[in-house]
């Protein structure tokens, strides 16, 4: 699995696990987690990966997360 | 210290309220139940005693201390007698003399007098009381019928037990039982045939049911069970109190010293984490400090497909200096990174992730609980507000229920196992939840009352089954919960538990676990009295590992068992500094004491007190960085004490990482499988060469006493100072305690920590600060440090990680009592006698479908790689799950593991991992290859 395939699966099971809070917690706390636990170079790869790939929760997470940085 | 015996005061204490008599015209108060023996000892008097020691409960059974009680008929026995108010004792009378020595005499004429070669000559009680009753004659002669001229069994690596020496007080048999609870040992025949036995007749030590735990050696008055490093070496001469460098227990030993050498190590009765008990690694397995392979001089190379060459430290920190320089100058800071070691001291970690934070000017520090308890760090942190257990070890003795759930105390923590089985035979329940049978499930008088054989991945699917019908049975501790807990978190997630989808007969064809089982396991988990839950490595390293530790801490919140003794949440810690690691700000998104390093006043502090500015932004995690490695962006790495190659997943990837690399770095004690990717070996020191703190699972700090000087010069903390410099840093700490007090300043749960203090009270649990002076043996006592406790509702979310037609089983992995972590100690010592390889456990009905005998070689396929190692065929692993340990490099499990994680944490997912098992033949290509390459890697140039 290369690195951009990895961190895809990574924010994809962050939106997963987070998504029983509820849709609009569950997108927020994805990007809170993505902003408090990931280092810049994995903030920029998710922003530049194939969003496509990602679910509704993380693809609207990672957005917050582009607009923040 | 010098050396003297630790004092014995012959009967256990006791906690009873105060009893004042008088012994031998001297007034005494002591506890209730205490026994007139101990009494006397209070007060310097020692009773002449044999089969009496302090560890074990008294059996009265020498006729040695018998004393003259006023009103009183005979002459009682001061072990078994209680003491009484105004009672009226006298320990020496001619009575008492003559009955004594009488006594005395009729053992010394069964004991061999080879006092001048004896191996306990001047250490040895026997010897000791017979000087204290005055002995001078013995007048039944040695011709008669004997036991002297027996044959020692010798079988054991490190004691011996020579019945001719031995008096048969069953002080052994009674430690074996009361202490260790393995009940090996037993009195074999009656009267003058009574012998201590390690079972059947066949048996010697090291074939019967002995763990070596050493209890029996300790409880020895006589040279019968005796250390054969003590036959070998002599006497100690002096003895410095010092904590194990094994598991996450942290017990404290005496290292026992004659001039530079390490005779043995003896559990400290004072310790409070192992209250004078050991296990087989602590006592024993100490010998790989002075092993061959020890590499004690710097060595460096260009490129790893060059041999190493031996150079000069400066050499080696001129090099290593120059090469991240001129990394840092052409990729940047954030291409350098640094791993602290759970293996090393509180100081040593703190140092690492300054020197990586301060000198590097990356936040890419991670440490190997990236691999064991992350989730734990955040899943507490997130539910209760701190990263870290709630109790202390002592607390079991009020647990009513212990819960424990992928974890296997009798192996992994086998000192507090001890205590949690004394707990069970004194009649508290116990609840298993664990794919495998672990000897917590049935042993010597400790029976489950419920074990949940679970399907390997469904940790949270089992535990919101247990919540759902907690809940939906009225059982919750709902004032508690409305004190103490977020009440609006609460009703949320009582409605998701509460769902029919989380019954226990909806989720039984995903857990396997039979649903009246589950319900009568939650309803003896809710109404059972104080619930205590105690967890491992097979909570945390799943994909949902986070998740399972809080839905550990929902259920512990909604039954109220949370901030008193006897219930709590217990992370079982696996390294023995893993939690100070991780207290020490080694997790790339933390500053010490788990402080995010987004937060500017934390970060002021530290740039104040370092004098240089850091990076607001997280750094990268174990993971990570083997992944920036292979894309280019991440270039030097600097690892004290861990070996990753070995214990991190998915062997091809970590592997590809470290070959990526310009520049790595590994400090430790011998070349490990991870140094076969380095261009720097910087040999580090022994938890014997050192001074500075562990902390425990119980998140007590205990000093580590440097006994000898370090084999390579320099303590580790020294090298990292050594690098620092070289790095253009200022740091100028002469000793471990300044580094402390660092600590102490930036840290507030260690604001009152310092050696000095540590040294005059023995330990002190975090937080150690205004608000708790002495520290907290019991966390959330008065309410939750986060303030109200919060319930975190959690998705069973299946593992990526699939059984199928080509890989059909699921593989677990862990570890065994004898061996550690990657082996790297412990295989360097004899407890290999006990296991010598890795061998793969598999249910007989598995075994049958594909033709396998235990002893058979079996290769081991997954989608990430394969191995062969050995079959052991055995009913203790369910069918359709395969469980294996990590120990050996030449097996290396985890060339099967996957990149599959955590998902808050990337915690690895070693305890799911689909695979097929085959007959095969011998070593596959990879395992052949990789010998190979790790020959030639460890070429060392020869000096010139």
């Amino acid at each position: 699995m290369n690195t951009t395939d990895h961190l895809i699966k990574m924010a994809n099971q962050i939106a997963a696990n987070l998504a029983a809070q509820g849709r609009e917690v569950a997108i927020r706390e994805t990007a809170q987690h993505i902003i408090d636990f990931w280092d810049p170079r994995m903030k920029a790869g998710i922003a530049a990966a194939d969003h496509a790939q990602l679910s509704e929760i993380a693809r609207a997470a990672v957005g917050i997360v582009t607009a923040k940085a | 210290m010098a050396y003297e015996m630790q004092p014995d005061f012959g009967t256990p204490a006791r906690d009873g309220a105060p009893v004042t008599l008088t012994i031998d015209g001297r007034a005494v108060t002591v506890p209730a139940g205490t026994s007139v023996m101990r009494a006397a000892a209070e007060i310097g008097g020692a009773i002449p005693k044999l089969c009496a020691t302090d560890n074990v409960e008294a059996f009265g059974s020498c006729r040695m201390c018998l004393v003259e009680i006023e009103g009183a008929r005979g002459l009682p026995a001061s072990c078994t007698t209680p003491v009484a108010a105004a009672m009226v004792v006298k320990t020496q009378t001619p009575r008492l003399e003559k009955i004594r020595r009488g006594v005395m005499e009729l053992y010394i004429s069964d004991h061999p007098l080879d006092c001048l070669t004896c191996s306990a000559n001047n250490d040895c009680e026997l010897q000791d009381t017979a000087a204290q009753v005055g002995l001078r004659d013995v007048r039944y002669g040695y011709a008669g019928e004997n036991h002297l001229g027996q044959a020692p069994d010798l079988s054991n690596p490190y004691f011996a037990f020579d019945a001719s020496k031995c008096i048969v007080c069953s002080r052994c048999v009674r430690a074996c039982e009361e202490v260790q609870g393995t009940f090996a040992l037993t009195i074999e025949g009656r009267g003058f045939d009574s012998a201590v036995s390690a079972g059947a007749a066949a048996d010697d030590f090291l074939s019967s049911e002995c763990v070596s735990c050493g209890a029996c050696v300790q409880a020895c008055p006589t040279a019968a069970l005796n250390e054969k490093s003590v036959a070998e070496i002599g006497k100690p001469e002096r003895a410095v109190v010092t904590t194990c460098a094994y598991c996450g227990v942290g017990c404290t030993f005496r290292a026992e010293m004659r001039g530079d050498q390490l005779v043995r190590m003896v559990p400290w009765k004072d310790g409070k984490a192992n209250r004078g008990h050991s296990c087989v690694k602590g006592r024993f397995a100490w010998g790989y400090a002075n092993h061959a392979d020890r590499i004690t001089r710097p060595m460096i190379r260009e490129s790893i497909t060059q041999p190493w060459r031996e150079v000069s430290w400066e050499e080696a920190i001129s090099f290593t200096a120059t090469r991240l320089k001129a990394i840092k100058a052409q990729y940047g800071a954030r291409a350098l990174g640094g791993i602290t070691s759970s293996r090393c001291t509180n100081e040593e970690a703190f140092l690492v992730q300054k020197l990586v934070r301060g000198g590097f000017g990356s936040n890419n520090v991670d440490t190997c609980a990236r691999v064991c308890h992350s989730p734990t760090g955040y899943g507490l942190k997130t539910t209760f507000g701190t990263s870290a257990g709630t109790q202390d070890f002592d607390s079991v003795e009020d647990s009513d229920v212990i819960l424990i759930i992928g974890a296997n105390p009798t192996d992994g923590h086998p000192v507090f196992a001890s205590r949690m089985k004394k707990r069970l035979r004194q009649g508290a329940k116990l609840i298993v939840i664990d794919p495998r049978r672990i000897d917590m499930v049935r042993s010597p008088h400790i029976e489950a009352a419920h074990h949940l054989a679970l399907q390997p991945g469904t940790n949270v699917a089992v535990l919101t089954a247990v919540a759902h019908v907690i809940v939906t049975e009225g059982l919750a501790d709902e004032a508690f919960v409305r004190e103490r807990c977020d009440w609006d978190e609460y009703q949320d997630w009582a409605r998701f538990v509460s769902d029919a989808r989380h019954s226990p007969e909806t989720l039984e064809p995903v857990t396997r676990v039979p649903a009246e089982e589950l319900r009568a396991a939650a309803r003896l988990f809710a109404t059972g009295g104080n619930g205590a839950i105690y967890y491992g490595l097979g909570v945390t390293e799943h994909s949902q590992g986070s998740s399972t530790v809080m839905a550990i801490a929902n259920l512990a919140m909604a039954t109220g068992n949370v901030g008193r003794r006897g219930v709590g949440v217990n992370p079982l810690r696996g390294q023995n500094n893993v939690q100070g690691a991780c207290d020490m700000g080694s997790f790339p998104h933390e500053l010490t004491g788990y402080r995010h390093i987004s937060d500017g006043d934390t970060r002021a502090q530290f740039e104040a007190e370092w004098g240089v500015a850091l990076d607001a932004e997280p750094g990268l995690r174990i993971p990570n960085m083997l992944d920036a490695a292979v894309d280019g962006s991440f270039r030097a790495i600097y690892i004290q004490g861990e070996d990753i190659l070995q214990s991190d997943p998915n062997t091809h990837h970590v592997a590809a990482g470290l070959a990526a690399m310009d520049c790595v770095i590994v400090h430790d004690l011998f070349l490990n499988e991870t140094a076969n990717y380095a261009h720097v070996f910087l040999p580090g020191s022994t938890f014997l060469e050192k001074t500075g703190t562990f902390t425990n699972a119980e998140r007590r700090i205990q000093m580590v006493r440097r006994v000898m000087d370090p084999a390579n010069g320099y303590e580790d903390w020294q090298v990292t100072q050594l690098l620092a410099r070289a790095m253009d840093l200022d740091w100028d700490y002469s000793d471990a305690g300044q580094i402390m007090d660092e600590i102490a300043r930036l840290t507030p749960s260690f604001a009152g920590v310092s050696h000095a203090r540590l040294d005059a009270e023995g330990s002190l649990q975090w937080p150690v600060n205004e608000a708790h002076p002495d520290g907290s043996p019991i966390m959330h006592v008065d309410g939750f440090v986060r303030g109200k406790g919060k319930f975190v509702v959690t998705e069973y979310i299946p593992t990526d990680e699939r059984t199928g037609p080509r890989y059909p089983l699921l593989l677990t992995t862990g570890r065994i009592l004898s061996q550690y972590n990657v082996g790297a100690q412990t295989r360097r010592t004899a407890n290999s006698v006990w296991h010598a390889e890795d061998v793969l456990e598999i249910h007989p009905t598995d075994a049958e479908n594909r033709g396998l005998s235990s002893g058979d070689w079996v290769k081991l396929a997954s989608r990430a790689g394969e191995t062969t190692l050995r079959a052991l065929v055995t009913d203790r692993v369910a069918p359709g799950v395969v469980y294996t340990t990590f120990h050996h490099p030449d097996t290396q499990a985890n060339v099967v593991t996957t990149e599959n994680s955590d998902w808050a944490t990337n915690c690895p997912e070693y305890k799911v991992t689909a695979v097929q098992v085959m007959p095969s033949n011998g070593p596959t290509a990879w395992q052949r290859d990789y010998e190979a390459q790790a020959q030639q890697a460890r070429r060392i140039e020869a000096a010139e």
